[in-house]
């Protein structure tokens, strides 16, 4: 889940509006962005598409420290396709909250100077080959886990990017898993370089669905609005009991020694990550946090006279065109 | 000298890669999102065509080699591609300006050669010209735009041109392997096409407001392997890393 | 950076004739490079061989409190579709 803790804002609207707007949610309706809506409704869906556009676009950066060591061709243009895929992604979403009032380039500002967050995942190093396997299979399985529902979101732009970035995202999960079959069955080096990915990224991606959200108010309130479709709790065992038998079938070891299946739940018993360790990562004491940042300000920073040289030309072509009339 | 033809694949092969891989360099990093995607695409493109020339020359070499061994397990000497795609990104600007002089060449180059002898490399080449075509529409708008801009985009576009240009000529000089290949109908003598690239990079950099250095003077010994840059050295120390330290592995 | 480059909606035509359709928005300084940067945005996986780009500040949209008197008044007109007639069976394909 690329939108972690989103807290839900306070609305003080017209009760008779509220009521009709919720209706509209009940029913099932789209909300577009022309429509009337709560202003905590609004302000929650920028803090939550934000969040996951942004998390796209850091994203990019741990799986993009391997393209240019990708061990073949092939290898190469598909991990290149697939973090290209998320800038895509980026972009779809960054357009979704545009509709709703707040610019790119604000919500960029506000995810330099930590306004904004992203998701707690991309603040992990990937170290070896195997961590491409890993991202792919764990962090996009949890991701997808997120997005399918969501493509069923009360608000209709983000609803329509979701729909666009499952159906791309469809290969992520397999070309990762693709990796970690070929380093599950390759030689000794490469078997301890899977098991190491995956326990390096076990609880970090178990994180990604947020703490557990059975008392929270902002959950309570995402929900009825259809900006959350499933609990956190929900998400997460459900990953769980994918993610376990494939974990088997490759002939790894999940780095959990409580992991063991609940014939009465009809899901798997698992240790709960550290939420100590979770709390530390968002606050910006994950181990990448400072690298990740620093390489989004400076690529924003170094990307400043490239961007107002276009606006510039563009303005004189206008000018000149204007004139020419 | 080695067999021409698969000198000659080795250069077409080579170049794409050292260029894809540079511009890879850039994913999650360009100025803003709709820049990074399309770079990504150029590279893929680059990635894409390398697959098809390297293909071609471990077939025609006929050693048992595939693309990916040639890719990853030759060290600076054997490789083949020109001074020019092997030069740092250095800014957006430095990366643009030597997209666009390799793409000006890259077009007409591959229109002659998609009229080879030989079937596969004619092939190749029609599948090439297309994509190269986009990337020098690309390109060429953003060198125009960029130098037409703003006083500091102006700037550092000159900047670029000037730093790159001792880099151009070597695409145009011609050795035995070229002859080779022009003897045997494949490829056009590459001093032939000066004057269609002159007359883009001319038009172009007219536009962009930029002006062409006053100098003919060429670096050379990429795509003859004699001389590489240093930077080769260090672009493959990190591309072949894992090929190399895991030469069991299969991926 | 003082202005922002300015937001475009993005409209492609498919493979097989249909019309275009609006698959998303991007960000460009300009027409010429909003069609650019729409074939990279959106055409990477072979979606369509026609690209329309339209500055998302000129398009005019219906409002949605005139959602009823719009959209309304068509409901009743079932005589519009096919369905509404009932023909024999006999008397072929119609």
């Amino acid at each position: 889940m690329y939108a972690q803790m989103i807290k839900s804002e306070a609305t003080a609207d017209d009760p008779d509006k509220l009521k009709a707007f919720q209706a509209r949610i009940d029913a099932g309706e789209k909300i577009e962005p022309k429509d009337w809506m709560p202003e905590g409704y609004r302000k929650t869906l920028i803090r939550q598409i934000g969040q996951h556009a942004h998390s796209e676009i850091v994203g990019q950066l741990p799986e993009g420290n391997w393209i240019t060591r990708a061990p073949t061709l092939e290898r190469k243009a598909i991990l290149l396709a697939k973090v290209q895929d998320e800038a895509g992604h980026g972009l779809y979403l960054y357009c979704a909250a545009e509709t709703l009032g707040v610019s790119r380039d604000e919500m960029t500002r506000m995810l330099l100077d930590g306004r904004m967050k992203y998701s707690s995942i991309f603040n992990y190093p990937t170290l070896t080959w195997a961590d491409m396997g890993a991202v792919g299979w764990l962090v996009d399985g949890a991701a997808i886990m997120n997005q399918v529902p969501l493509q069923r979101t009360s608000y209709g732009p983000y609803a329509r990017a979701m729909i666009r970035i499952c159906k791309e995202e469809s290969f992520h999960q397999r070309q990762g898993f693709d990796i970690m079959m070929k380093m599950a069955n390759g030689t000794p080096a490469q078997r301890r370089m899977a098991q190491d990915a995956l326990n390096r990224f076990w609880y970090p991606s178990l994180m990604m669905f947020g703490p557990s959200d059975k008392d929270s108010v902002h959950s309570t309130q995402s929900m009825r609005w259809r900006i959350k479709i499933n609990t956190n709790d929900e998400l997460r065992q459900k990953f769980v009991d994918q993610t376990v038998p494939q974990a088997e079938y490759l002939g790894l070891t999940v780095p959990d020694e409580t992991l063991a299946w609940n014939e009465e739940k009809g899901g798997y018993d698992f240790a709960e990550p550290d939420w100590a360790e979770f709390y530390g990562v968002l606050k910006g004491n994950g181990p990448c946090n400072t690298d990740r940042i620093a390489a989004r300000q400076k690529a924003w920073d170094d990307g400043t006279w490239v961007r107002d040289g276009l606006m510039a030309h563009a303005a004189k072509r206008k000018a000149a065109k204007a004139a020419a009339q | 000298m080695s067999d021409p033809l698969f000198e000659f694949l080795l250069r077409q092969g080579d170049n794409t890669l050292i260029l894809g891989h540079r511009i890879s360099e850039w994913c999650g990093i360009a100025p803003a999102v709709e820049e990074d995607i399309a770079l990504a695409n150029t590279a893929l493109d680059l990635i894409g065509q390398t697959q098809m020339w390297l293909g071609l020359a471990a077939e025609v070499e006929g050693a048992g080699r595939s693309a990916d061994d040639l890719a990853f397990h030759r060290d600076v000497w054997d490789f083949r591609n020109l001074l020019l795609v092997e030069q740092p990104n250095g800014d957006f600007g430095h990366t643009i300006m030597r997209q666009f002089l390799f793409d000006a060449f890259q077009v007409p180059h591959l229109t002659a050669l998609h009229n080879a002898s030989d079937d596969r490399i004619a092939g190749i080449a029609a599948k090439s010209l297309k994509e190269a075509q986009y990337h020098l529409e690309r390109s060429r708008e953003t060198v125009i735009a960029l130098g037409d801009g703003t006083e500091e985009s102006n700037r550092r576009m000159q900047a670029a041109l000037d730093r790159l240009w001792p880099y151009a000529g070597e695409m145009f000089l011609r050795d035995g392997v070229d002859d080779a290949m022009h003897e045997s109908g494949i490829a056009a003598d590459p001093a032939s096409l000066r004057a269609t690239w002159d007359d883009t990079v001319q038009t172009t950099l007219g536009e962009a407001m930029l002006t062409i250095p006053d100098s003919d003077f060429a670096q050379q010994g990429g795509k003859s392997g004699k001389r590489h840059s240093e930077h080769l050295g260090h672009l493959l120390a990190t591309m072949q890393f894992l090929p190399r330290s895991y030469p069991d592995a299969r991926w | 950076m003082t202005t922002e480059m300015p937001l475009w909606e993005v409209f492609i035509r498919g493979q097989h004739g249909m019309s275009h359709r609006h698959v998303g928005s991007l960000h460009a300084a300009d027409a010429e490079t909003a069609l650019l940067n729409a074939r990279d945005v959106y055409t990477r996986r072979n979606e369509g061989v026609s690209i329309w780009v339209v500055p998302a500040a000129q398009i005019t949209a219906s409002s949605p409190s005139e959602k009823g008197p719009y959209f309304e008044p068509a409901n009743d007109k079932v005589y519009r579709h096919p369905t509404f007639f009932d023909i024999p069976d006999e008397v072929g394909p119609m």
